[in-house]
């Protein structure tokens, strides 16, 4: 694991609230089911964002920041052209293909450095350096539904795992009691954003693809000490699938907590900038708020 | 022409636009979403050969090593650490940068190749079909994405389906596309995220161009956007009940009429586009 703690310093005890909603590929309405569940649960329970690449939380808690800072994520190379030769040894040593060539100066271009220093150590002339780079943004922000935190991470950055972990970390110091907003995926930004949550809420789909991710997505939780529990989204749309989602969960032992039916409202609701809870009657709602009362049961080991 | 298929969010139907626009055109096809490599289960190709992707890690020769320390201090990512005895190797952390065996003055470093995941090379009808599959629990996904695309023939027609979101895993698809097709939905979701794909293809300079799928009357929410930026507006997919039950059964969508008619002027669109290599 690249670039984050792999080792559970949370300190979260076994019955308190700490949920990662993650889900092997995007567009599950992972967000939605989170923004609608930090309306549901205490305030008093941190919300963080770990989408980092898509944060989209915030949009629909909104808020207003409390504090801002940079994070440093990263370091990339810097050529000091002044004592540089142009011998291109720096060119030669670079497996990221990121130095360079423009009008015969070296160059490196930032968005491909990953700051591995191979060209520091093998330039004869001490013309590089790394520099720190600011990888995004760590937002605090108050909402109605209580402390949110979450990034802007700046586009192309290398290293979302560690913006992943700083955004957990900064949520956990205000409570060890967090709801998270995971990275879809199974890189290292959901290794990080899974790392120290007690549960995690897979969002799947019934689809080819939504089954073959959930598949993926839980044999990272698997690995981490986190109880997997899943919901099906939009069930209705395909119920063969839904049921062979099922059943394949029943054989991993995750529990199904929810069903929610395909439900107009819910675009609706986004759109509006509002959770799709406060459409109290919708399909979507009610199957959520049931939702909710199945994972309580099942913090509460009932 | 080397087409790119991304968006800023994932579930967009970004691999559905691309395996479509692929299969009617005969363009060969590679699959860079490595997390979740999906273009398979539409295209349904014979996978005839396998090869394994990874990175080079460091070997310590004990005999050579003088416990000089130059490598751990060099390394940036915490993947050796001397424990006074030997230098110890954390695989997992290594990012096969080669920094280490640079800084050793001892011969004490070779490297050997530890598996992060797979590329799979096949046919589909008569085109090219390449996917990268990263190992789950494996962190690195760039190096598996720089396999698949050595891969690529770049005078052929090929197209590219990008992992979603803007991180370092996109940077590394988009190098050396002759085109972008952004695929976003009119939510709010979907604008956000198109924002910072934007920046993306931008800051590369790659000509692009964008694709609304799941049209429906809140297209405005995209649309208003695109206007303020001189953002070109490739087409519209609309939003039916028919698409995601065909999507969620793994068929194509042009093995729906009206689909095919749709996706005939979408395809002939982005082509025009490539072709005249027009910049937005
Ligand atoms: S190795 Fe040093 S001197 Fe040589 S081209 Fe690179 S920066 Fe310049
Ligand atoms: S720091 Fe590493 S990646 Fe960056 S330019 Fe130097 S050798 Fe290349
Ligand atoms: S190859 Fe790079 S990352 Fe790996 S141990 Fe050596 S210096 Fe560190
Ligand atoms: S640089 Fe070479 S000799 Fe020095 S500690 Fe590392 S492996 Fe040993």
């Amino acid at each position: 694991m690249s670039d984050f703690n792999i080792i559970n310093t949370s300190g979260v005890s076994k019955n308190e609230f700490s949920l990662t909603v993650i889900s092997g590929k995007g567009g599950t309405g992972k967000t939605t089911i989170t923004a609608s569940l930090a309306h549901l649960v205490d305030k008093e329970i941190v919300k963080a964002d770990c989408d980092v690449d898509a944060s989209n939380l915030g949009i629909i808690l909104e808020g207003e920041t409390i504090e801002q800072s940079k994070y440093v994520g990263a370091k990339v190379a810097l050529i000091d052209q002044a004592m540089c030769d142009q011998c291109g040894g720096c060119k030669d040593v670079c497996r990221y293909d990121a130095v360079d060539i423009v009008n015969s100066k070296y160059i490196v271009n930032n968005l491909k450095c990953e700051g591995c220093n191979a060209c520091v150590v093998n330039c004869h002339l001490d013309a590089i350096k790394l520099i720190k780079e600011v990888t995004g943004d760590v937002i605090k922000k108050d909402t109605k539904v209580g402390k949110l935190v979450t990034s802007k991470m700046i586009p192309g950055a290398e290293g979302s795992g560690k913006l992943v972990t700083e955004v957990r970390r900064v949520g956990k110091t205000e409570n060890t009691e967090t709801l998270i907003d995971g990275s879809p995926g199974i890189g290292c930004a959901v290794m990080a954003s899974v790392t120290g949550s007690n549960h995690s809420l897979i969002v799947t789909e019934p689809t080819q693809s939504g089954f073959e991710d959930m598949k993926r997505v839980y044999e990272i939780v698997a690995n981490f000490d986190s109880i997997p529990l899943a919901v099906i989204n939009k069930y209705d749309i395909n119920e063969e699938v839904a049921i062979k989602i099922e059943k394949e969960c029943e054989r991993l032992g995750i529990k199904i907590v929810g069903k929610i039916p395909f439900d107009t409202t819910v675009n609706e609701a986004v759109n509006n900038l509002r959770p799709v809870i406060e459409y109290k009657d919708s399909k979507a709602a009610i199957a959520i708020n049931e939702m909710y009362q199945n994972i309580l049961k099942v913090i509460e080991g009932e | 022409m080397n087409i790119v298929f991304l968006s800023g969010k994932g579930g967009t139907g970004k691999t559905t636009v691309s395996t479509n626009i692929a299969y009617l055109n005969g363009f060969n096809y590679f699959d860079c979403d490595v997390e979740e490599p999906n273009g398979h289960i539409f295209l349904k190709p014979v996978i005839n050969e396998t090869i394994d992707s990874g990175v080079l890690n460091p070997v310590i020769n004990e005999d050579k090593c003088t416990l000089c320390n130059a490598c751990v201090r060099n390394c940036q990512f915490g993947a050796l650490v001397n424990t006074g005895k030997k230098i110890m190797v954390f695989n997992e952390l290594c990012h096969g940068c080669g920094t280490c065996s640079l800084s050793c003055k001892y011969d004490a470093i070779t490297e050997v190749k530890r598996t992060l995941g797979k590329v799979e090379v096949g046919t589909y009808e008569k085109a090219k079909f390449v996917r990268g599959i990263l190992n789950v629990k494996e962190p690195l996904a760039v190096p598996v994405i720089k396999d698949v695309k050595k891969l690529i023939n770049k005078e052929e027609n090929n197209i590219i389906d990008s992992p979603p979101g803007t991180s370092c895993t996109v940077v590394e698809t988009l190098e050396d596309m002759d085109f972008a097709v952004l695929v976003t939905e009119p939510t709010r979701f979907g604008l956000s995220d198109l924002k910072m794909a934007v920046y993306v293809v931008r800051e590369m300079k790659i000509p692009f161009g964008i694709v609304i799928n799941r049209s429906s009357q809140d297209d405005h929410i995209i649309t208003d956007y695109l206007k303020s930026e001189n953002i070109d507006l490739i087409g519209k997919i609309p939003y039916s009940m028919k698409a995601a039950r065909l999507y969620s059964e793994g068929k194509m969508m042009i093995e729906d009429e009206e689909f095919y008619e749709r996706f005939k002027k979408l395809s002939e669109d982005i082509i025009k586009r490539v072709d005249n290599n027009e910049r937005f």
